[in-house]
Formats: structure tokens, sequence, C-alpha cells
């Protein structure tokens, strides 16, 4: 018998199940199909428990990654449900859009020795199970405390801000200018990547804890953030109105019809449901469809505009692969669905018909350079490699500015040089005492999960401020 | 959900809402939209807020019922709901003391003239030449109302029927001989926007038009309303609806109006156009 301990071999992570590209690429029904049972538990075996979790660091709402996950690993799905929603209002919704892969299981000790826990799917995995069997996960809310909160924008802030401040006792209405709630979760991010009877149920949740919606509201508008807090009495008031301002090329030719932002493309196919046949809401069914930009938000544009039934899809980046900012899951999945990559290629123009219908796109080769203020190479155009690319619609997706219609209504509310409000990071306290802010409309364009930390923030700094008006 | 106060035709195809929105009511200005969705599944449309009582609470809509969901919104009842009303959207009307006004309104576009016309009419000072054209007669909307807007009204119809036979143009014209003007608002027909901004142009006329194209959100989020202006892009929901007449690409306007048709909800409005 040898002395020597063979080396424990161990398992390799547990694949998610998806659709084969084919069959996905034509319906908008989701790609991932989920674990089993067996599987969730096989692949919570793999943790190893850390002593000190590197894991709960990477996530912007600390989960109690190993806790939630070992419940998982013993079978019992019910209490790592529990678990799960004490620091995450939507963890169905996490599981499946944030970039794990950047966040908490890149910190997984595991990742360091070749593959970490699938720490995404497993999230995804209890959410589902809790979501399949009803089962109520919020716990009871403290006692009422008569203060009043609104909350302005029903993205992933002002859901999360207004779950942890209605669990706290306070009365929380979330003020929402589009007719449904979610916002870039259902305007945004296509069924096929988050279903909307997900968003529709977190949001029943919300509602089952008391939280209030008014839609319609356009804050700003209708109301301001002045009369919020004057003669409709709220005593605090948190802003997470996103970054809804779609960027343009500032190229010749984007007005010409056929070119839409990624903002209205995915709206009118996510919110609108112009993809279903009888859908008043029209879209361009378009044979070729160029898509500019490298983010998540391009990669959704692309694989929409596939399921919409484009013959061909094609991505132009100006930089490489490797600068791409979408998450390498969506790249990948693009890119096994027939998404034809134009890297190092940049528009410079938009060609049109007679009819002033796209007809084509004129770019130009790119190079790259130094690093930039990003850090990220800089694209520099080759000389005389103009070329055209042919195709009938164009989407442009390069990213969104802060909406400005809160701030602009909101007298004395600092903001930034990109028009985002200047708040606090650690509280999402702004320059208005009793007014805060979280999201993308302080920190630019980011993640779900991000935004969903600085509203989980701002409910704590919120409740502190209601309680003892610091 | 928001209450059908009445529902009256006030022309063919063209159906006039009183709707509770008492917020909105109190809110809003001359020169501003609400966005309606008829029911679930609806499409978003942007409709002006022809006028708004904020002590009944309501505003009232003019639809012109063309399409799908135009036709589902003009088939509400009085007692019934639309699903949703969402605003007031859009930047008001600039009403100053300008002097002699023309307030001109083309077809369903009289309905966005008209709180103009009397917004303008409010300020003392202002004089108001209202201004109403139509194809044929029968079309004529909101005539007692635009009278009661102006200090005088005039009426042109394409074939004669009422009014002087031509185009609101001509009536403008024979304005701009009588007297000198020195503000004109024009909503309706892009032909007819266009050319009552190439009729002031030559002039000087300071000539304010109300866009309409296509829009979803109405909130700055789409940019599917874009349209140059002076040859830079605005968006129609936030920066406008109101532009400069002699600015506008009013080319570009028309062909981005167009990106659809041949789609359903445009084939209701071929078909049943009268």
């Amino acid at each position: 018998m040898s002395e020597k301990k063979p080396k424990k071999k161990r398992p390799p992570r547990t694949p998610m199940p998806e659709r084969a590209p084919a069959e996905r690429a034509r319906d908008f029904d989701e790609v991932p199909l989920g674990y089993s049972p067996e599987a969730a538990r096989r692949e919570a075996a793999r943790c190893i428990g850390c002593k000190k979790p590197r894991c709960v660091t990477g996530c912007p709402v600390e989960i109690d990654i190993p806790g939630f996950v070992a419940r998982i690993a013993e079978g019992d799905f019910d209490d790592a449900a529990r678990l799960l929603h004490e620091t995450n209002r939507l963890p169905a919704i996490c599981g499946r859009v944030c970039p794990q892969e950047d966040q908490c299981e890149k910190e997984c000790v595991l990742a360091k020795k070749g593959e970490s826990v699938a720490i995404g799917n497993l999230e995804r995995f209890v959410a589902d199970w809790a979501r399949a069997r009803n089962l109520t996960v919020h716990g009871e809310c403290a006692a009422a405390t008569g203060k009043r909160v609104a909350i302005v924008g029903s993205g992933p802030a002002g859901l999360t801000c207004a779950g942890e401040l209605a669990a706290r006792g306070h009365e929380v209405t979330v003020y929402e200018a589009l007719h449904a709630p979610g916002g870039v979760l259902v305007y945004g991010i296509p069924e096929f990547r988050l279903p909307k009877a997900i968003v529709a149920s977190e949001v029943g949740a919300l509602e089952s804890l008391g939280v209030k919606f008014e839609l319609n509201a356009v804050v700003g508008k209708r109301e301001t953030v002045d009369e919020l807090l004057g003669e409709e009495s709220f005593d605090a008031v948190f802003i997470g109105t996103g970054a809804g301002a779609p960027r343009f090329l500032g190229v010749p030719g984007e007005n010409l019809a056929g070119v839409y932002s990624a903002n209205e493309y995915l709206t009118r196919s996510n919110l609108m449901r112009a993809y279903e046949p009888d859908s008043p809401t029209p879209i361009l069914r378009a044979k070729r469809v160029c898509v500019v930009g490298g983010g998540n938000v391009a990669m959704d544009s692309a694989r929409t505009a596939l399921r919409l039934g484009a013959e061909e899809v094609v991505l132009v980046y100006r930089r490489s692969r490797a600068e791409m900012p979408a998450r390498a899951a969506e790249i990948h999945h693009a890119g096994e669905e027939g998404i034809r990559f134009e890297l190092l290629t940049n528009p410079v123009r938009i060609l049109g018909d007679d009819d002033g219908r796209v007809r084509g796109m004129e770019c130009l080769r790119m190079e790259l350079g130094e690093p930039d203020d990003s850090g990220r190479r800089r694209p520099v155009p080759v000389e005389g490699s103009e070329h055209e690319i042919a195709c009938d619609a164009v989407v442009v997706a390069i990213g969104n500015d802060p909406n400005p219609l809160v701030p602009r209504t909101t007298p004395g509310l600092a903001t930034g040089r990109r028009g985002n409000i200047e708040a606090d990071e650690a509280t999402g306290a702004t320059s208005r005492p009793g007014v805060f802010a979280g999201g993308d409309i302080v920190t630019g364009a980011a993640t779900v999960i991000e935004a969903m930390g600085a509203g989980r923030r701002a409910a704590e700094a919120i409740d502190a401020y209601l309680r003892d008006g610091s | 959900m928001p209450r059908i106060v009445s529902r009256n035709p006030i022309a063919p195809d063209v159906v006039r809402l009183e709707v509770e929105a008492p917020k909105i009511a109190r809110k809003r200005k001359a020169g501003q939209f609400v966005i309606v969705r008829a029911r679930e599944g609806s499409e978003r449309i942007p409709l002006t807020i022809a006028e708004g009582d904020a002590a009944r609470g309501t505003i009232t809509l003019v639809v012109q019922t063309i399409g799908r969901s135009t036709r589902e919104l003009g088939a509400l009842e009085a007692g019934g709901e639309a699903r949703d009303v969402a605003g007031p959207l859009g930047v008001p009307t600039e009403v100053e003391r300008y002097g002699t006004c023309a307030a001109i309104g083309g077809g369903i576009g009289t309905a966005v003239t008209l709180p103009i016309a009397a917004a303008l009419k409010a300020v003392e000072g202002n004089r108001v030449l209202g201004v109403v054209g139509a194809r044929t007669k029968e079309l004529l909307i909101l005539l007692d109302e635009m009278r009661a807007a102006s200090h005088e009204l005039a009426v042109a119809t394409d074939d004669g029927s009422a009014g002087t036979h031509g185009f609101v143009t001509d009536v403008l014209k024979a304005f701009m001989e009588r007297e000198k003007l020195d503000f004109v608002f024009a909503a309706g027909p892009v032909p007819m926007m266009r050319a009552v901004a190439e009729t002031t142009r030559a002039a000087g006329i300071r000539t304010i038009v109300s866009l309409n194209p296509l829009m979803v959100d109405g909130t700055g989020m789409c940019g599917g309303c874009r349209v140059t202006v002076g040859g830079r892009i605005k968006f129609a929901c936030v920066d406008g609806p109101e532009f400069d007449g002699h600015e506008v690409d009013f080319d570009e306007l028309v062909r981005r109006q167009r990106l659809y048709v041949g789609h359903e909800s445009d084939q209701c409005r071929m078909k049943d156009a009268p």
C-alpha cells in the first residue's frame, strides 16, 4: 500500500443545460434550462466551505453564499431559498443576469485552481425552486413606522430599495414612468435571457410586503421631487431612474429610417412585445441587421434581431474581442447562434437609399494603439480601409447617459459632468437632505447587481435618516 | 385606471374623449401631450392634451381612429376605462406677449392648436387669428372652441365646401398681406406645416410647428422620435414636440414616419381612410 495519499480529483463544474443554438435562435424562450435538483446538489457539493469565504466579498449585496450553497448540498432547498432572500430580494433575476464571473465566482478559491463553483447557476436554481412552489421566503415586515418613502424608478435599484424599506416597516410607493414595473428588466433585457414572468413575480412579492406601485407616473413631469416631499408628504425620496438616454454615433445618416437605438429596438420587442405576431407595435423585420457596440445590450440586440427573423446579423465593434464589455457567456451565446462579429471595425457613415431607408454602413478598419483612459487599448483607424457592409437596419448599442428628467427638475440636486446625480457611495445621500439616489443614475450604465447593491445601501441609510433624522 | 368621462364623435373617424386624470389636468400646460394605451397589449399612442379642466380633474383628447390601437381607444365608451395615461409630457409652448399671432390647425392637428390659441389669447396684448383647415367641411373639427380661443377665425377647405376654397396657407397669406404677423403656430399634416413654414420664411416671422414623429416611451429613453432641427438631433418627446418650423428637416421627418407603412397597424389606416 502506498504511503502517498492519492490526490483527490475535484469533480468538474456542472454545466448548465441549454437549448441548442439552432432551436433557440428563432424564438424568444429562455436559453439556459436551469439545474435539476440532482445537478444542483452535485454542483453545491463542490464548494469547499472556506473559513473566510472570498465569494461573499465579491458580491455587491454580500449574499451568504457558502450558507445557501451548503443548504443546497444538503438538499434543503427551502431553507437555502430563505437564506438567499435575506440578502437578495431578486435572486431569480440575479441568477440570470449578474456577471458572476467578475464577482463572486471570480473570488471563489476554486477559480484559482480551475473552475469556480457555479454560484450564479445555484442562485438561479434556488430562486426558481422557491418561485415554482410559491414559498414565502420574505420574512415578516417590521412594525409600521408611519414614515413614507417615494421611490422614483422601478428598476433593480428602486425595487431593491423598496423591498428593504418595506421590510423595515416604512410605507413605500414606487413611481414608474412606463406602464409596467421593472425598468430595464422589462424594457431592456430580452425574454430569452430574463423571462418577464420572473420580474412580475418579484414585483408581486414586493406588493405582498405592502409596496405600492404607481405606474405611468413620470416624476419630473407630473410631480417633481419637491412635490413628493411637499404636498405628497413623503419623508424621503430615493431616485433610481437609471441610465436611459441613448447615445448615438454622431455619424451622417444616423436618422435614416431603419436606424434604432438599442433602447428603442429592445423596448419595441420586449416591453411592447413586437415579436408576437399579433402585436400592434411594429418593428422592422430586417433581413440583414448591423448592431454597433460590444456590450451586453449589443449582444441582446443582435440576438433579438436574429429571433425577429433576420437572415444575417453582423455585430460591429471598434475594438477586439478581448476589450468587449459584454459577459463572456453572452458573447459565446451570440457566436453560437450565428451572429457574425466584425471586430476592429468602426462605422463612419450610414448609407441610405432614395427613400431614406438604410441600405448599409460605411466602415473603417481599426487597429489597437496605446491604452486610453479606460485602460483599454485605443482603436485607431487604418488609413484607406473604407468598406461597406450591406444591411437594412442598424441598431446603435454604444451606451446610455443618465436620464435627465429628474435632475433637471430638482433644484439644488448636485450633478456631475455627464448629468449623473452625485451621491455618497456608501449611503446614496445627495446634496439634498432626504433625497437619496443610486444605480445607473449615479454611476452611469453599470450592472443590475451593482444597482441593487446601491439600492440596498441607500435603504439602510434612509432607514437611519427616518429613525433619527441623521 | 383612468375613467372615460365622456365620448363624442366630432367628425368621421374622429372621437373626442374626456378622461379623468386629475394630476395631469392640474399640471398640464399648452403644448404638452400624454401617452395613452387603450387596453393591455395596445400600442402606446402620443396625444396632445387638447383641453384640461383642473376643477373637474379631466383632460380632453382628440383621437383619429385610423389604426388598430387608436380604434381601440376611440371605441372606449363613457364610463369605461383606458388602461394607461402618462403625462404631461413634452415642453410646454412658449407663450409670450407676441402681438398678432396666427394659430393654424389642419385636420386633426386642430386639437393640437386649440390649447395654444387659448393660451396665446389669455396673454394681454396678443391678438389671435385662428385658422382651421381640412380637406372638406365634415372633417373640420373644434370650430366653436377655436372661435372662442381666437379674436378672429378663418376656415379653409381644399374643396371649398366651407370657408376659403384652398389651403390654410392661402388664408395665412391673406393675413400677411393685410397686416404684420409677429408669431405663427401650426399643427397638422407635415406637408401643411412645411407649407406654413415656407410661407413665413421670407418675412422672418417666428413660426413654431408641433411635430408628430413615431414615439414609444415619450420620456427620452428610446430616441425613436428624433428629428433634425437646425442640423442638430432633437428628441421630439423631451426637447419638443414644438420646434422652429424654419429649422425642421421635414423630408427626414416624413421618411422616418413612413418606416412602418405596410405594417398591420398601418394597413387599417390605408383601408379605412375616408
